[in-house]
């Protein structure tokens, strides 16, 4: 099936010499006219299309104002050159942030600068050509958003936010890509990304209740639908439906379980992801997220809880007070939103649940932290919060924990390869190669602490991990979710 | 529109070779597709593919890994139900591969 090389782990991180368009092939499959349609946007290429994309491109300068500040503002200084997973996996120079940023900056600049429309040869301002939307297609689909090089910049130019206004635009012209709307086209339809209904889900968590009865001899629930629930959980659809994430899930409901809270999934609001954040489509963004809201008050919760998924906790923790709130209705004791993460933790700091640590005692663990959690959002009520909750379960659940070098993790983590939009396999090269630099860490504290587990908090990374670790020599199962350790260690039953 | 031959006849499938139609789905084009990948259906790969077809039936969706891999085992054997011999038997992944060679969409999302 691969027919790409996987990249050589080296004894320390080097910066590679440029490889020019050597991915410039990369290219995700396009969406279908109808999975186009279900996000609203044209089936095809539109007429007159290179006039609408300009247009769209000025409209979205007009009205986010960061995002006109960050094509005005680069000096091209060079500090995120080496920043990118990508660049650092595939060598293609395209692939640094500067210039995946410049891909867009110069229609920006023809059209919309003073020297630009004039003198666009000094300036390196281009119009929108087929070549121009090609090369947006391609590169802007081998960018994560995972923003590492934001934190380099001095200017603290976003790369992530022109990616999504450059697939905006793609959209709006009628070439989406087919993965990511499928998926939202899916999510309006159905509730969640999979297009998994309610007799699914509902016979799904049954079986669930019975493996953790058979395995533990408690009746431990995993409740679909019941009104009148305290928590609402809003988690990532993988938990239903793949591994490792499911043991994850187990996990969350051995926690309430133990600590004796009320909880609830909802069948309508079967899913944590939104990925219209990936295409920043604002329409699409608040339709997703709105079934949330709905869910919350049909059901009649008093909180709202976020399980393991990365971007889901941006989009939860920074837009859904503007998206979705305001959240009045929900009891103001508790975070709103909360992360399950720091359910766990408040709980575990207040001595509510009992854990055998040396139910782990087989595991030697690292933790991957997510970007969107690391880069975009909060645990916990002080700075750092969402790099110290997460060690700290870890933690307390397990005896042996091991940091990856600090300079790929917390604020300056590698993504893993496969967030923004990416986890598909029409771009698994690109998906291989841009592991490399989070591979190449894992492997350090491999050989020197003899780590086996690598705990993560979100749906993408985990399934990312599971594909990409065998290609550099490593158990595809050593990939888990921090919830699975608590899961183990977690002792049910009567409390002392 | 891409198409895979079987028995003299055309069938569409998408970029990834799976089936358009799921109605079109026949034992011979299970074959042909894991052909096309370097797999020979035996026994237990059929028990798998026709789990998944009977559960995609009453669910319009493919089943859980958890839930595959604990029918399989209830079927052929407890030490075969584990997501490791699913692997074995789907190496590109069960829940993606056998999906394919069953006649059913391709699970989305994160997984």
């Amino acid at each position: 099936m691969a027919d790409f090389e996987t990249p050589k782990l080296q004894e320390y991180p080097i910066i590679p010499h440029l490889k020019r368009g050597v991915m410039e092939h990369s290219s995700p499959f396009v969406a279908k006219p109808d999975h186009q349609a279900s996000v609203g946007f044209p089936g095809e290429l539109v007429d007159n299309w290179e006039a609408k994309a300009v247009e769209k491109l000025g409209d979205i300068a007009r009205n986010n104002k960061a995002f006109k500040v960050f094509l005005d503002s680069c000096v091209k200084c060079g500090a995120c050159t080496d920043k990118c997973h990508y660049y650092l996996g595939t060598t293609d120079p395209k692939n640094m942030p500067v210039a995946r940023q410049d891909l867009l900056r110069k229609v920006y600049r023809r059209y919309y600068t003073f020297s630009g429309k004039y003198f666009p040869w000094l300036v390196g301002a281009e119009d929108m050509t087929q070549e121009v939307l090609d090369d947006w297609y391609s590169y802007f689909h081998q960018c994560s958003q995972c923003r590492r090089c934001s934190v380099f910049c001095p200017y603290g130019i976003d790369t992530a936010e022109i990616s999504m206004a450059a697939r905006e635009i793609m959209d709006t012209v009628g070439k989406g890509q087919k993965y990511c709307n499928e998926i939202i086209g899916k999510l309006h339809k159905i509730g969640n990304n999979l297009g998994l209904p309610e007799p699914a889900l509902a016979d799904t968590l049954e079986g669930l209740e019975e493996d953790v009865k058979d395995e533990t001899g408690v009746d431990v629930r995993y409740p679909l639908d019941v009104k009148g629930a305290d928590v609402l959980v809003i988690t990532p659809s993988a938990d239903f439906f793949a591994e490792p994430h499911i043991d994850g899930l187990i996990g969350y409901g051995k926690v309430f379980h133990q600590a004796g809270i009320s909880w609830t999934l909802s069948s309508y609001a079967s899913e944590a992801a939104n990925f219209s954040m990936f295409i920043g489509s604002p329409d699409n963004l608040r339709k997703v997220a709105m079934r949330i809201r709905d869910a919350a008050l049909d059901l009649g919760v008093k909180r709202i809880v976020v399980g393991e998924c990365g971007h889901a906790w941006r989009v939860a923790y920074s837009f859904w007070n503007t998206l979705i709130g305001p959240f009045d209705f929900l009891d103001k004791n508790y975070p709103v939103p909360q992360h399950i993460i720091e359910v766990t933790h408040g709980l575990m700091q207040r001595g509510a649940l009992k854990i055998d640590k040396s139910a782990n005692d087989d595991r030697r663990i690292t933790f991957h932290d997510s970007c969107n959690v690391a880069r975009a959002s909060r645990m916990g009520n002080f700075p750092g919060g969402q790099f110290v909750l997460p060690r700290e379960v870890i933690k307390g659940v397990a005896n042996h924990y091991f940091d990856m070098a600090p300079e790929t993790i917390h604020e300056n983590t590698f993504c893993c390869g496969g967030g923004g939009g990416l986890l598909t396999d029409d771009l698994m090269e690109l998906r291989v190669k841009g592991a490399m630099p989070r591979m190449q860490a894992l492997k350090r504290v491999v050989e020197e602490n003899d780590v086996n587990f690598l705990a993560a908090i979100c749906a993408i990374c985990k399934s990312q991990f599971t594909k990409t670790l065998p290609y550099y020599d490593f158990p595809m199962d050593m990939i888990g979710s921090v919830h699975q350790l608590v899961s183990d260690a977690i002792v049910l039953g009567a409390k002392d | 529109m891409a198409t895979i031959n079987v028995a003299g006849k055309d069938i569409a499938v998408d970029e990834e070779g799976y089936l358009e139609d799921r109605n079109e789905w026949n034992e011979e084009i299970a074959a042909e597709m894991a052909k096309l990948d370097d797999c020979e259906l035996t026994d237990s790969h059929w028990e798998v593919i026709n789990f998944l077809r009977e559960y995609y039936d009453e669910y319009q969706i493919a089943p859980a890994v958890r839930v595959l891999t604990k029918a399989i085992g209830k079927k052929l054997g407890k030490d075969k139900g584990n997501s490791k011999y699913l692997y074995e038997l789907f190496p590109y992944g069960p829940a993606k591969q056998a999906c394919k060679y069953a006649g059913l969409p391709k699970p989305t999302g994160c997984v």
